[in-house]
C-alpha cells in the first residue's frame, strides 16, 4: 500500500483537520463525534440539508457543505456510514426551526443509522424527512436485493435541493423535490482497477490488467460483470445505454450529464468518455443542457468512471444554476 | 411428574424467582420433559462470566479482523473485521464503567457503544441485538439457560425486526437462527447448560457455513447477485464466533 497517509486509523480525523484548516470561511468542523456544518449554521427559518456516508468518496458529502448546497456532511470511518449520535449532533447542529432534511444514500448501514438518528431527533422536537437516493441501474431493484444503491445522482440532488432550501422552502417541498430529482436521475459505473481501504492495507479486489469491471459501486464492491478491457466508445456505449434505456430517456428529454472520476481517472479521459456519450445522446435526440465532469463521488484512488444522467425540468434547470459556495463546488457566487 | 416439577422449580428458584410462565411462551421448553436432568446440570453464568464472555469476545473479534474483512472483499466493502474490532475496542473501553451494574445494563452498554462506534450496517444491527440482550436481562445478576434462551430469542428478533432479512438471505441471521433454534432444542431435551451453549455455537457454526452457496438477497453483498455464491458471510461469521465465544467462556 502506497498512501499519503501517518497512520491508517488516523486518516479520517487528519483530512478533517485539513478541511477545518482550508475552509474556515465556509465550514467548522467537529470531532468525536465527527461533523462538518455551514460556518453560518444554523440559519433560522432555513431547513437543515443534511447528508452522510462513508469517507472515502471526497469531496462528497463534507466538501459539499457551503451555501447553496449542504448544511452539513457526517463523515463515517472510510466506505462505512456515520453513526446515530454523528447524524443526531449535526441534526441539531443545523436546526433552525424549521426541520432538517437527510439525504441518504441507499445502502443498508446508512439507511439503518439514520433512521436511528432521525427518531432519536423527533424524540427531541426536530422534524426530520428523509431523502433516499437509488439511481444505479447495475443492481437490479427487486424483493431480492436492498434495492438500488444510491451514487452519482446524490451529488446533483445535494445542489438542486439546497438551492431550494436557501429559498427557503418548506421542509415537505424539498423533499418531494429530492424525491422528484431521485426519480430522474439514473447512473452507472466501471472500474479498471481496485482501490485500498487505508486500514485494510490491500486492494479490495484483484482485477488482471486487460480486465474491467462493469457496474461497480463506490465501495470498491465488485460489479455484475468483469469482461476483457474494451475502447472507451464501448465501454461508454456499454452504461449509457443501460441508463439511458432504463428511465427511460427518450427524444426530446433535456439531461443534465455528470461524468464522475473514481478517483484515479485523469480528467483528459473523462473527456473522452463525455465526447462518446454526448454522440450518443446526440442519437437518440436526448439534449445534453447541463453537464458535470470531474470527480465528485470518488472511490478512493480507484480508476474508472461514473456516468449520471438526470432529466431536468425547468425548476430543476433554475435550481441547478443556483448560486453554490463550497469546497467542492462553486459558481455564481 | 407433580412432585418432580416442584424439584425443578426449587432448583431454579434459586437462580430466579418462580415463575409459572417459566419456559413456556418464549421457547416452548416444558420444564416437565426433563427434571432430574435439569436440577442437576443448571450451572448459572455469573455478571462477572458475562463480562469475560464479552472480553474473550473483543479477543476474539481483534484476532479476526483480517479473516473478517477478507471475508467481506470478497462480497461486501472490505471493512467488517475493522469495525468489529473498532466497536468491541470501544465496548472494552466501557465495561469497566458497568462491571458492577446488573447483566442487563451491561448487555445494554455494550449495545450502545457498538451503534456509537461501529458505522454501516453491523453498528445498527449488532447494537440492538445487544440493546435487546439487555432489556431481556434487565435486573439480573446472573442467567439460568432459560435466561439466556429468552435473551438470545429477543436478539435475535431485534435483528431480524431491523435488518428485515430472513433465513437464507446470506446474513448474520443464517447462523444466528439455528443458533438459537439448537439452544431451545437443547433446553426442550434437558441437555446441561455448557451442552446446550455448545450445540448452540455447532449450530451457528453449520449455519455459517451453510451461507457459502447461497445468493445474497440482503445487505451490500446482494448487489453481487449470483456472483455472490461461493463465498461465506462475513455477518454470518462474525455472528457464530459470538455464540462460539460465549459457550467457551461460560462452559
Amino acid at each position: 500500500m502506497k498512501k499519503l497517509i501517518n497512520r491508517p486509523e488516523n486518516v479520517v480525523s487528519e483530512a478533517l483537520h485539513g478541511i477545518e484548516l482550508a475552509h474556515p470561511d465556509l465550514v467548522r468542523v467537529y470531532f468525536e463525534p465527527n461533523y462538518i456544518v455551514r460556518a453560518d449554521a444554523p440559519i433560522q427559518g432555513k431547513v437543515g440539508v443534511i447528508s452522510g456516508g462513508g469517507s472515502g468518496h471526497e469531496p462528497m458529502h463534507g466538501g459539499f457543505v457551503g451555501y447553496g448546497m449542504l448544511d452539513a456532511a457526517c463523515p463515517g470511518a472510510v466506505f462505512t456510514s456515520p453513526t446515530p449520535d454523528q447524524i443526531l449532533e449535526a441534526t441539531k447542529a443545523v436546526d433552525g426551526n424549521a426541520g432538517v432534511l437527510h439525504i441518504v444514500k441507499n445502502y443498508t448501514g446508512d439507511v439503518l443509522n439514520f433512521e436511528m438518528a432521525a427518531d432519536l431527533a423527533k424524540s427531541e422536537g426536530i422534524p426530520v424527512e428523509a431523502v433516499v437516493t437509488n439511481d444505479d441501474v447495475a443492481v437490479q431493484d427487486s424483493l431480492y436485493t436492498s434495492g438500488r444503491r444510491g451514487v452519482g445522482v446524490t451529488v446533483l440532488l445535494e445542489k438542486i435541493v439546497g438551492g431550494a432550501a436557501e429559498q427557503k422552502r418548506p421542509l415537505q417541498a424539498l423533499a418531494e423535490l429530492g424525491r422528484k430529482v431521485n426519480a430522474n436521475g439514473r447512473s452507472m459505473g466501471m472500474a479498471l482497477t481496485s482501490c485500498t481501504v487505508p486500514q485494510a492495507g490491500k486492494p479490495t479486489f484483484d482485477l488482471p490488467d486487460d480486465e474491467m469491471e462493469i457496474g461497480i459501486g463506490i465501495h470498491g464492491e465488485p460489479g455484475r460483470t468483469r469482461r476483457k478491457l474494451l475502447p472507451v466508445a464501448e465501454i461508454t456505449e456499454m452504461l449509457a445505454v443501460s441508463i439511458l434505456d432504463d428511465l427511460p430517456f427518450i427524444r426530446g428529454d433535456r439531461v443534465l450529464a455528470f461524468v464522475n472520476s473514481m478517483g484515479g481517472t485523469p480528467l483528459i479521459e473523462l473527456y473522452l468518455v463525455y465526447n462518446e456519450l454526448a454522440k450518443i445522446c446526440t442519437g437518440r435526440g436526448v439534449q445534453i443542457i447541463r453537464n458535470l465532469i470531474g470527480p465528485y463521488i470518488t472511490s478512493l484512488e480507484m480508476a474508472g468512471c461514473s456516468i449520471t444522467l438526470l432529466k431536468l425540468d425547468d425548476e430543476m434547470i433554475r435550481l441547478w444554476d443556483a448560486p453554490v459556495r463550497t469546497p467542492g463546488l462553486r459558481w455564481g457566487i | 411428574m407433580g412432585c418432580a416439577r416442584e424439584d425443578a422449580r426449587i432448583a431454579l428458584g434459586n437462580l430466579k424467582p418462580a415463575d409459572p410462565t417459566l419456559g413456556g411462551v418464549m421457547t416452548g421448553f416444558d420444564i416437565q420433559r426433563a427434571p432430574s436432568i435439569a436440577q442437576e446440570a443448571i450451572v448459572n453464568v455469573s455478571r462477572e462470566a458475562v463480562i469475560h464472555g464479552i472480553q474473550m469476545y473483543v479477543e476474539v473479534i481483534a484476532e479476526n479482523k483480517e479473516y473478517l474483512t477478507r471475508l467481506d472483499s470478497a462480497i461486501g466493502d472490505a471493512d467488517h473485521g475493522i469495525n468489529m474490532d473498532r466497536g468491541f475496542q470501544s465496548v472494552l473501553g466501557k465495561l469497566p464503567s458497568v462491571a458492577d451494574k446488573d447483566i442487563g445494563s451491561i448487555f445494554k452498554a455494550v449495545g450502545m457503544a457498538l451503534v456509537s462506534s461501529v458505522g454501516g450496517a453491523s453498528g445498527p444491527l449488532y447494537g440492538t441485538f445487544f440493546i435487546k440482550l439487555g432489556t431481556s436481562t434487565a435486573g439480573k445478576l446472573e442467567l439460568t439457560q432459560q435466561d439466556w434462551a429468552s435473551a438470545l430469542e429477543a436478539g435475535v428478533n431485534g435483528v431480524i425486526l431491523l435488518g428485515k432479512a430472513s433465513l437464507g438471505d446470506k446474513t448474520m441471521v443464517d447462523s444466528l437462527v439455528p443458533g438459537l433454534e439448537a439452544l431451545k432444542v437443547a433446553l426442550a431435551d434437558g441437555a446441561g447448560y455448557g451442552e446446550a451453549l455448545r450445540r448452540s455455537a455447532d449450530a451457528a457454526k453449520r449455519g455459517m457455513e451453510s451461507t457459502i452457496p447461497l445468493i445474497a438477497r440482503k445487505g451490500r453483498a446482494s448487489y453481487l447477485g449470483e456472483r455472490s455464491a461461493g463465498h461465506q458471510d462475513p455477518g454470518a461469521t462474525s455472528s457464530y464466533l459470538l455464540l462460539d465465544t460465549l459457550a467457551n467462556a461460560w462452559t
